[in-house]
This record gives C-alpha cells, structure tokens and sequence, in this order.
C-alpha cells in the first residue's frame, strides 16, 4: 500500500499511503473511538461522577429498555426526524432549485433567505422564545386578535413539537437549500435544452431531469437532517426545556438531562450509547439503500 | 509538597478533635505555606459582602484567602467537576440540603460540629431554623452567609383598589379573589409554568400548610413512600382544583420567569397576585422601580382549612451556606473566616446591599436598608416561623429532584391526575 503499484520508483504521486490517514485516524480515535469506548464502559457502571464507577452489570440497560420517559423520548426523536425530514426537503429542494437560476433577483432574494444560516442555534432559540411568549411575543397577539386562543403554544405539548420543527426549519432550510442551489447548478443545461427540443414542459424537466440529477445531493441533505434531527439538542433546551412535562424531551436531551443535571453518568452513558448506534446505523443504511456508497455517476450515458 | 501539607493539615484537624485546641494554634502551619485558601463563591451582584469579607481576614491572617467568582449559571456543574477531580476547594459557597448531600457522601466536606461546639457564640449568631437547613442528617455542615429568601405571596395593590377587594388572609378568601379576577379578565396569580420551580413552590405550601413540615421531612430523609401520605395527595388536588378554577390563566405552562414572563404580568396588572421568592421585590426594583415601591403588596401564604401544620411555616431558601472541603489545608483558618459571617461589619454590609440576614442580631440594623419595611416583614416572617423549609428541589438531589419538579409540572399542566402524579413520584429512586 505504501509504494504504488503502477509508479514503484515514485510512490508520491501514487494512491496515498496509509501514512496520509495516519493525522486523521489519530485524531478520529482520540476524539471519537475512545470516548466511544469510554462511554460504553460507563454505561456498565453507576457514576456520579464523584466516587469511582462501580460497575452494575447490565442494570442501566434493563432500566432503559423499562423507562417511560426513554420510550417516549425515542418516539419523539423518530417523529421528529421524520416531520423534519418531511418539512425540510421539499421546501429546501424548491427553494434551491429556483434559487439556482441566473436572474438577478433570485440571487438577491437567495442572499436574503440564507440569512439564518449566519445566526448560531442557541440566539435563534432565545430569538424564537421571545417571539413565542405566551404573553408579550407577536405570535400570541396575533393568535389572540385572530381569536385562535391564548398563545399557548410552548405549553401545549403538539404546539411545543411543532414550534421545535418549525425552528429547526427555519434554521435549517437555508443550508440545504444552499445544497440544493450547488447541485442544481451542476446539471448541465443541454439536458434541458434537448428536452425542451422534445417539447417537454417545466414540470416534466423538473420531473425527469432536476429531481434525478439531484438525487446524490437528495441524498447528502438527507443523511445530515436525518442525523442532525436524531442529534439534535440546542434548541430543544432553550426552547422548551423538554417541556411541558416530558413532551419535547427527545434523545438527546434525556441524555443531557439525564448525566449534567441529575448527575447520573452511567444511565446517561447508555442513553448515548444507544444514540449513537441508532444514529450511525441510519446514516448507513441511507447510504446503502440509496446507493450513494457506490458512487454510481448521475450521467450515465451522457 | 501539596501532600505533605495536606498531611499536617489533616494532623491539625485531627488535634483539635481531640479537643487539644492550643496545640493546632501553636502550630507553625502557614508560615512557609504561599498556596492560601480559595474561596468559591457564586458570581453575582451581592457578592461584594463577601469580597469585604475576605479583605478584612487577609488583614488579620497569616493565611492568604483569595476569592474565585465562578458564573452563576456554570456553578453547579463547576463545583461538581471540582469535587469529582479531587480538587475540593477550601471554602465553597453553596445551598445547603440536597446540594451538598452528595458531596458529605462521598466525604469531601469538613464536618463544623466541633468548631461550634468550640465557639457557642458563632452557633447562636443565627437564627435556628436557618442554621437547620445546613445540616445533612443532624450534622452541621453549613454556615449561613447570605440574605435570607423566603417564598411569600405578592400582590399587586392597584389592582386590588381597582377591583374593589382585600388581600387574602384565608384560604376560603383566596378561592373567592380567584373567582372575581377571573371574572375581570385578569389572571389571578401570575405563574410562570414553563420553569417547573414556581409550580413547586405552591405545591410545597400546600403540603407544609395541610401535614406541616414531617410529610416532606420523610422524603428527604430518603423515603420515597412518603409522597404516599395521603396529604401530599391532598394537596396534589388542591392544585389541580385551583388549575381548573382557572387560578393560573389558561397559558401559564408557556410563561417563563426570567424573560418578561410572570413578573411583567403582575407589574401590568395583567395578574393580581404571584407566589414567588423574596428575590421578585429586587427583580421588580429593576425592571419596574415605580411599582416595587408603590404597587408591590406582600403577604404570608394563607392557612387552609383543617390543615394540620403551622401557618407561620415558611418555605423557600432559608440562605446560602459557605461549606469547608475536607481536605483544606487550613481548617482552622477556614472556620476562622466562616466566623465573619456573623460579624456586625458583615451584617451591615449585607443590609445596606438590600438583603436580609439570617443573625439573630439583624433586626436592629434593618431599619439602614433601602427598602426598610420589606426587609421588617420578611425578617419577622422568618424569626416567627417554627420551621423554614428548604425548597424541595434544594433539599433533594437532583438526580431525585429534577424528575420530581417534571412530575410537578404535568400535574399542573393536567398531563397528569393527583393520583397519578403520587405514583410517579413516589417511584423516584
């Protein structure tokens, strides 16, 4: 591997040797294989982080598996991974087509809609707080001239959810709408221009030429909503703090909640755990089923 | 070096529990010793008292204190992180009860039995049911530092003139005010629902008030059967009743405490009374001066009907504590310091910074503070009261007490009944 098989005498300008992985790996297993592992260990302990971790056997796993709160939170998680899914992409997939066109205004109006792109989660959170109060937000004003009730939208546990999807995709679409701008712009425009030689409408080319040239990007924007919605924390804790009750509480907030507020590292060494195999797991398969992995060329025949 | 003076440390401690005080004070400790003693203190506004504190016993000691402001947001999880290392620090600001549980299991914290018994005086400068709550099962391991913040029931005066009514001195009272504000359209106590902890608050006096402070006193002795005691049930529905009476508005569990939630409403006049800590006068002082010296009334939590315990009872937040790590190099030193606290300079400190002491001496000094009759009212609230109790989610762990306060919060938000509300509870381990 270190010396090429088509250059021995200059091994340079080969495939890369393993030495050239060696920064990353080091740094991948450092930070990522050994906490990994780490937590995995403590996921077999009680720890309060103060005493040392005395080991419990498998007596965090069968509180997991029993644990209403851990049973909704992993509905929660999946439901909200999929209402984000289902929110984001088409909304996403539109705006960045129609973003990818020449005109000068789309240019404008694009630079004016990635503008959340530029703000961290934790101020679109606070921001969104405010504008959510029951009491003093625009929101509830307006649901309360409309006649629609109190504003009590953080309270409630649907509105508490959806006021978390609809953040996150306000947050969010602007990145893969950017995605989708990138990918747009790579298809060539003889495909259009033939089909239109064939008198195929706007929506045909949208139909047979957009969405199938996109579908490596379709697929890229969908792994990191779907692993970014199962990992996703910052808003739901400013937000909604889990709340009401244990309504928002997803995954990784249970987790959160659980080790850095109650203190119970080994329980909470689980929760992670089991995040983390869920969320690989899902990106993997994504990849498989849509063949990405194989990298098969979208031009095909071209 | 570290370990060598941590030995003669641990030597001296162990002398003066032998009750042989002369040798430890004949000791030579401190003289070749620069590391000096920390002091962590929670980073805020009042904390000025503490920083004169500790200049006056740099003047007078051979032992350098330093004080280490630690943001009030991180402090738990900063001080955790430290207990867990090994790096305890010598003097440590915390709120007694349930917060510092843990770290007494786990032996980190310097029992101050003995030094009490050494200096009666110091035992006696503070009031009893004060000194109580920095104890961990009968043993003393806190010594008051700072203001005390009992949970008392506000009230917005215009509001009341306006609606033609008088404050509530009874329960029955209390149930008619919710009536006639409803009625006016106006919420009849501001609560700020999404946080959790003012739920608890009610739930705390509605306990204390029906069973006295026995029924909660179980709990945090580390029983959880007894959330069965038929009061907390009780009281559990005396909640949901007032939830259904609509005593809350009909948005409460979306209003928040700290962004121009709950107090804005009662300041407004949009709510007619709150039940919060004494710390609401300060937050109104800030965000709305004219109506914490004009329209902000006060009030004891009324007694209710048949109840069993005292309605001079307070809950709340008796003070903070200043607790010493086991492993101090200077325990004496340490002591000598948490002996300030009660000093007249000290109490006059915190009087003029608006805060009420907890020394049985304060209540000839009130009469300097900037609000001098709110200051009366709360220091006579706390000296009458035969039990102060710790807010539960204090008193508890919070491995225990943050579920608990979720559990609270479904009751209120009707997510669950009273019954299920003693089952989930009581299931806490």
């Amino acid at each position: 591997m270190t010396t090429g098989t088509r250059r021995p005498r200059g091994p340079a300008t080969g495939r890369p040797g393993a030495v050239w992985a060696l920064p990353g790996a080091l740094f991948f297993a450092l930070f990522a294989v050994v906490p990994m592992v780490l937590v995995a260990y403590l996921s077999f302990t009680d720890w309060d982080g103060l005493a040392t971790p005395a080991p419990t056997g498998l007596d965090n796993w069968t509180r997991l598996v029993a644990d209403p709160v851990m049973r909704q939170a992993v509905v929660l998680s999946l439901a909200l991974t999929a209402a984000t899914w289902a929110v984001q992409t088409p909304i996403a997939l539109l705006l960045g087509v129609w973003a990818a066109g020449p005109q000068r205004n789309r240019a404008v109006l694009s630079a004016v809609f990635f503008f959340p792109l530029l703000l961290s989660s934790a101020a679109i959170a606070v921001l969104w707080k405010s504008l959510l109060d029951p009491n003093f937000g625009p929101v509830a004003r307006i649901s309360d001239a409309l006649g629609m009730g109190s504003g009590n939208i953080l309270g409630t546990s649907t509105g508490a959810f959806t006021a978390v999807v609809f953040v996150s995709a306000w947050q969010f679409i602007p990145l893969h709408a950017l995605l989708y701008q990138g990918g747009a712009r790579q298809i060539p425009a003889v495909l259009y221009q033939a089909a239109e030689v064939d008198g195929a409408g706007r929506l045909l080319r949208f139909r047979h030429i957009t969405l199938p040239q996109l579908r490596a990007t379709i697929t890229t924007s969908s792994v990191l909503m779907v692993v970014g919605a199962l990992t996703y924390f910052d808003t739901v804790l400013i937000l909604t703090q889990g709340g009401p009750g244990t309504d928002t509480t997803i995954v990784p907030y249970l987790m959160f909640w659980t080790g850095f507020r109650g203190y119970e590292l080994g329980y909470a060494s689980a929760i992670a755990f089991t995040l983390v195999v869920v969320a690989t797991t899902a990106s993997l398969l994504m990849v498989r089923l849509t063949g990405f992995g194989a990298m098969r060329s979208t031009r095909e025949g071209m | 070096m570290r370990s060598v003076a941590r030995t003669s440390g641990r030597a001296a401690a162990a002398a003066a529990l032998s009750g042989v005080l002369v040798l430890s004070a004949c000791s030579p400790r401190g003289d070749d010793d620069h590391a000096g003693m920390d002091v962590w203190m929670y980073q805020d506004d009042l904390a000025v008292v503490q920083e004169a504190a500790i200049e006056e016993f740099n003047t007078g000691s051979t032992v350098h204190a330093r004080m280490i402001p630690v943001p009030g947001d991180g402090y738990q999880d900063k001080l955790r992180t430290a207990m867990g290392s090994g790096d305890v620090p010598d003097v440590f600001f915390n709120w007694g009860g349930g917060s510092i549980r843990p770290y007494v299991e786990a032996d980190k914290l310097l029992p101050l039995d003995d030094a009490l018994a050494a200096d009666p005086e110091l035992a006696d400068a503070f009031l009893p049911s004060v000194m109580e709550a920095g104890q961990i099962d009968g043993v003393q391991y806190g010594i008051p530092l700072r203001g005390t913040q009992p949970v008392i029931l506000f009230y917005n005066k215009d509001v009341f003139a306006e609606a033609g009514v008088e404050p509530p001195q009874t329960w029955q009272d209390l149930l008619d005010l919710v009536d006639t504000f409803t009625e006016e359209d106006i919420t009849p106590f501001a609560l700020a629902g999404a946080e959790g902890w003012p739920q608890q608050m009610w739930l705390q006096y509605l306990v204390d008030r029906l069973g006295g402070p026995e029924v909660f006193g179980r709990i945090q002795d580390g029983d959880p059967e007894g959330w069965r005691d038929p009061v907390v049930l009780e009281a559990a529905r005396t909640v949901s009743d007032l939830v259904d009476r609509g005593a809350f508005g009909d948005n409460f569990a979306s209003v928040n405490y700290t962004q121009g939630g709950a107090p804005t409403l009662l300041a407004q006049g949009r709510a007619a009374m709150h039940l919060m800590g004494s710390w609401e006068y300060s937050t109104q002082l800030s965000q709305a001066p004219e109506f914490a010296e004009d329209g902000l009334g006060y009030l004891p939590f009324p007694a209710l009907p048949d109840g069993e315990g005292d309605p001079a009872n307070v809950v709340g937040n008796p003070t903070n504590y200043f607790s010493v790590g086991a492993d101090t190099d200077h325990p004496d030193e340490a002591v000598a310091f948490l002996k300030l606290t009660s000093s007249p300079d000290y109490v006059r400190d915190m009087v003029a910074n608006g805060e009420v002491p907890t020394t049985a001496n304060a209540a000839d000094l009130l009469a300097d503070s900037p609000s001098p009759d709110f200051a009366e009212f709360q220091y006579q609230l706390v000296q009458d009261a035969p039990a102060f109790q710790l807010s539960w989610d204090q008193a508890l762990e919070s491995r225990i007490a943050n579920p608990m306060k979720t559990e609270i919060q479904k009751l209120f938000n009707g997510q669950s009944t009273p019954e299920q509300f003693v089952d989930a509870v009581a299931a806490l381990r």
